[in-house]
């Protein structure tokens, strides 16, 4: 119902607020649900965090730079970004070989490289770098693309793809894939192609089992049966069901959740936030925060079917979906639905990268929305 | 701009794209929906399970050690308290060198190996969290000096509680027993349960017997944990029932008493109120410190206890099996007089010993009393006659008048370990020793010698019945009424009889003695008054000494007691040569306030080294509770 209201409000156009947003080119009814979505996260934070309001500034100023690069995403013009497609994937990947030839280690994989005034994680980039080339690829000809051209384009997705998933870094791998993916099946991927991926995909499997690593398959074996490693890998899924299942119908109320707060919840703050969220504000807290989630992705499939090129279309709609899945992933990670893969709640985990990633393609969203040409419709 | 394909059709491109839109919408909101529906499962059909999980993980329960009561004398003079105590604690996830932290705490505490050495034992097997003990009763300065260096210990707590205290140290320890830390052997007899907090609990005497009233019942305390199991806060609590405390029927003053007039004797004071059983005082000497063994006694401390030639672990007067001696005449004379082998004027003559007929053999009487009659023989302490007594009745006849009196078996006191002594009889010696009886044992036997023992505590329980006119007397030593068990099963060695819990009684263990003739009571009690106060009288000692009328037998015991595997020490033989001296006595004779039974080890004679004591006692007693007025009474 709020959230009607705000779609109505940013419709009327008449306050003076809406109208400043209109002239930074953001699209109010998509930043009203963002804010919603980070300020849930700063509530969560601040009681996982142990009511650390340093955790919470920290945050803070990363979701301002955040705001600040998807207000600088906005005025970019799509036509640009267009331009700049190819060579930003082309860069990407060069930037990721080096990872690889180069990079820094961090919890058992190469995902930095140290360009002296900052690290930076290349691999984070091609999730919105692969759904640019994408769109572009695709965009540039007719609909739906050949055969041809999704195998083309398939090799585009994939190459970086298996460079991210070498890293090792599965869950950004998983999520520059679907990126990629969500471009072709928008630009109306014939369905018996699909099947056909779907089979050749099952077909894969096996061979996927031999070449994954051995943390991913005990994660694999952990998901299907948590509770045969209770202290060990199992032991992350099987405390985060107790914190949501614990958490019942209303939840224990916020700064009260003894699974998060007294320890037994591991990665509170970053990728099982959600379990603290869970616990503390129950199945009603989450149903409504699972509710704005999908009010964002709607507002952002809705601008990506208003744009007015097949590249603003596919870039908008693909990166839409992006964030869905980022929200799958990990809540389906959370309630023992899907394996533990490293991915965070957008816009509630702790952590700098994916907030600003995630800020970043929402202003291209919004650029591609608020840079229509002014012709009559 | 859009592309250079001729062919294109923007609108159905668009069309295009709005339907798979839709489609991934839709997608989307399945995908919700199933999210939704996991939660819903999980925080609604499955929430008991996790909130349960979710409290396991959180709640521990504590339980809480409840005081221990008190013990007071009968004056209400405490005997057993609790101290405020500081014990200093490691807990062994805060301690990052445990090394170092040792040595660094040496200059602040006295600890020697032992302590670390149980402190690293205990220091694998502490629950997390959980503060291992390295030092108990830390003195006041220590906790001062620790207190003000606290910060360079982090892991190294003082925690206050409570530790058993004896004030009186050595008095009345063998009645008392005492404390010491719970041990897996305890903990098979007790509810583990109601002593999960609990450190200590009584190994002996009343601190043993009582256990159950003493103890009281833990308290319990929920409290939550963090992962790593220490305690954040206290969810609630149920605060402990405190033990009761107890009252005895001892006597501080009486007690102390007795046993300053042991003095360095190794020997046994027992005194009753005859009227009860009430026991005023219960002394073994020597003693030892039972605040000693309350927080670990160290291992030398205990090899000199337990290996001193003087046994001061030794309860001698609920477990010392002596020969009763002379004491036993005035029970042999009323079992002559019930069975008419006797007349209270028969008189015998005395030569000095006694021979069985046809055989050589001279049973030896300590002097030739000459002419005696039965009073006589009980006041002098004529063996002659009561050889020829024991002759008349038969051994089995005397053996089953004496138990009557509760002699061979346990009295019933309640305190754990109490021996059953031994009066013997031909059938005990088939079934025991495979051989027949020899008349010539009962000759001895006559005069409390050869097989026969009895404990001090069943000389004086004998006594009081002998004060009573047969009217049997449990002895006691808890004073308060109400149903009270009381264990009296031994904690070390005992007899095989096994775990035995008796309910306190007061029922005598013996049924009343019914004389045909109730006045050969009379008749016996005169003799024993003459012991005090005849001119012939072995005791007439402390007749003279005490303003009271004192009915006593002394008592001569021929059998030393050197325990089995001690060591033959040629200094201390002469010593132990001699006889245990033994008096039983009680008074005022003719309405009876207080039955006393005195063992003196290797004393000597009963008149010179016993006889005093119990008079003493006896003096000291009715002088503090003068008995009411009497116009005959007053009669020494």
């Amino acid at each position: 119902m709020v959230d009607d209201g705000g779609f109505s409000g940013a419709r009327g156009g008449g306050a003076p607020l809406t109208r400043l947003l209109l002239a930074l080119r953001v699209d109010p009814p998509l930043l009203l649900g963002i804010l919603a979505i980070a300020a849930v996260g700063m509530v969560v934070l601040y009681s996982s965090g142990g009511e650390s309001t340093e955790l919470l500034v920290q945050q803070a100023v990363r979701f301002g730079i955040g705001l600040f690069v998807m207000l600088v995403a906005a005025q970019i013009p799509p036509r640009n970004l267009r331009l700049w497609s190819p060579w930003l994937f082309v860069a990407g990947l060069g930037l990721l070989v080096w990872v690889l030839v180069a990079g820094e280690m961090g919890g058992g994989a190469k995902r930095w490289i140290d360009l002296g005034v900052a690290t930076v994680q290349p691999s984070e980039a091609m999730k919105i770098a692969v759904p640019m080339m994408v769109a572009w690829y695709l965009g540039d000809r007719a609909m739906p693309p050949s055969f041809g051209r999704v195998l083309v384009a398939g090799a585009l997705i994939m190459t970086p793809v298996a460079l991210v998933a070498y890293q090792p870094d599965l869950g950004t791998a998983l999520l520059i894939a679907s990126a990629g993916a969500f471009g072709l099946f928008l630009a109306g991927l014939r369905w018996r192609l699909m099947l056909g991926a779907l089979v050749v995909g099952a077909a894969l499997i096996p061979v996927g089992w031999h070449l994954m690593y051995d943390y991913q398959r005990r994660r694999v074996l952990t998901f299907l049966d948590p509770e045969s490693d209770p202290l060990g890998a199992g032991y992350h899924i099987i405390q985060s069901k107790i914190a949501v299942g614990s958490g019942g119908l209303y939840g224990k109320g916020w700064l009260n959740g003894t699974q998060s707060r007294l320890d037994f919840l591991p990665e509170r703050s970053t990728d099982f936030i959600f379990a603290v969220f869970g616990e503390e504000f129950g199945f009603f807290g989450g149903s409504l925060l699972l509710f704005l989630y999908l009010c964002v992705v709607g507002r952002a499939l809705y601008i990506s079917a208003e744009a007015q090129d097949s590249f603003g279309r596919l870039l908008a709609g693909s990166l839409a979906l992006t964030f869905f899945v980022y929200v799958m992933v990990n809540i389906g990670m959370v309630i023992g639905l899907l394996p533990v893969v490293g991915v965070p709640l957008p816009l509630v985990s702790y952590g700098g990268t994916s907030m600003v990633t995630l800020l970043g393609a929402f202003g291209i969203i919004m650029s591609i929305h608020s840079h229509k040409r002014l012709l009559a419709p | 701009m859009a592309g250079s394909d001729r062919l294109r059709d923007y609108e159905r491109e668009a069309g295009l794209y709005r339907r798979r839109a839709v489609v991934a919408g839709l997608g989307a909101l399945v995908v919700v929906l199933v999210l939704v529906g996991r939660l819903f499962h999980l925080q609604y059909l499955s929430h008991q399970h996790y909130a349960t999980l979710s409290d396991n993980n959180r709640m521990r329960i504590e339980a809480i050690a409840p005081t221990r009561g008190l013990i007071r004398d009968r004056d209400g003079r405490v005997l057993a308290e609790n101290l405020p105590s500081f014990t200093l604690e490691l807990v062994p996830e805060r301690v990052e060198d445990l090394e170092a932290t040792l040595e660094r705490l040496r200059s602040f505490v006295d600890f020697d190996t032992a302590d670390v050495e149980r402190l690293r034992r205990a220091w694998r097997r502490a629950r997390p969290f959980e503060g291992v003990p390295l030092r108990f009763q830390l003195s006041r300065e220590a906790v001062a000096r620790l207190s003000v260096n606290r910060h360079r210990f982090p892991g190294v707590d003082i925690v206050a509680g409570l530790t058993r205290h004896y004030p009186w140290g050595r008095t009345g320890v063998h009645a008392l027993g005492y404390v010491g830390r719970l041990d897996e052997g305890d903990l098979q007899r007790l509810d583990p349960r109601s002593y999960r907090a609990t450190s200590h609990v009584g190994k002996n005497g009343i601190e043993y017997a009582y256990e159950e009233v003493l103890h009281g019942d833990p308290g319990v305390r929920r409290v939550e944990v963090n992962v790593e199991g220490r305690v954040l806060r206290v969810l609630d609590e149920e605060a402990p029932v405190p033990g009761e405390d107890i009252q005895l029927t001892l006597d501080l003053g009486l007690q102390r008493f007795a046993e300053r007039m042991l003095g360095s004797e190794d020997g046994a004071v027992v005194a009753l109120d005859p009227r009860d059983g009430a026991v005023l005082a219960l002394a073994s000497a020597p003693g030892f410190d039972p605040n000693l063994f309350v927080n670990g006694i160290g291992r030398d401390t205990y090899a000199a206890l337990r290996d001193s030639p003087h046994r001061p672990l030794f309860n001698r007067a609920i477990r010392g099996q002596y020969p009763p001696g002379s004491t036993i005449k005035p029970i042999i004379a009323l079992n002559g007089l019930e069975r008419k082998a006797r007349d209270r004027d028969e008189t015998i003559h005395c030569r000095g010993y006694f021979t069985l007929e046809g055989r050589s053999r001279r049973y030896r009487d300590w002097k030739a009393h000459g002419e005696v009659d039965l009073g006589d023989a009980i006041s002098q302490s004529c063996d002659v006659m009561f050889y020829d007594l024991a002759m008349d009745l038969g051994m089995t006849e005397m053996a089953d008048f004496l138990r009557k009196f509760g002699l061979g078996q346990p009295t019933g006191i309640d305190l754990p370990g109490e021996r059953d002594g031994l009066i013997p009889d031909p059938e005990w010696k088939r079934r025991n020793r495979g051989e027949p009886w020899y008349s010539g044992e009962t000759v001895i036997h006559g005069i409390g010698q050869g097989y026969m023992q009895a404990t001090p505590l069943q000389l004086a329980t004998a006594t009081a019945q002998i004060a009573n006119h047969g009217r049997p007397v449990r002895p006691y030593l808890l004073a308060e009424t109400g149903p009270v068990e009381a264990r009296t099963d031994a904690g070390e060695d005992v007899p095989a009889d096994g775990d035995v819990v008796v309910a306190r009684a007061r029922e005598p263990v013996v049924e009343p003695v019914d004389l045909t003739v109730e006045t050969d009571w009379d008749f016996v009690i005169d003799a024993m008054v003459g012991v005090t106060e005849g001119e012939h009288g072995t005791a007439r000692a402390i007749g003279w000494e005490s303003p009271h009328t004192i009915a006593g037998k002394t008592g001569t015991a021929q059998v030393f007691s050197i325990a089995q595997g001690e060591e033959y020490d040629a200094e201390a033989i002469a010593k132990q040569l001699r006889d245990h001296a033994l008096f039983i006595a009680f008074a005022p004779a003719m309405a009876p306030r207080i039955a006393v039974a005195v063992v003196v080890e290797n004393g000597g004679s009963g008149s010179g080294t016993a006889a005093p004591i119990a008079q003493k006692l006896i003096d000291r007693w009715l002088e503090e509770h003068p008995p009411p007025e009497r116009e005959d009474d007053n009669g020494g």
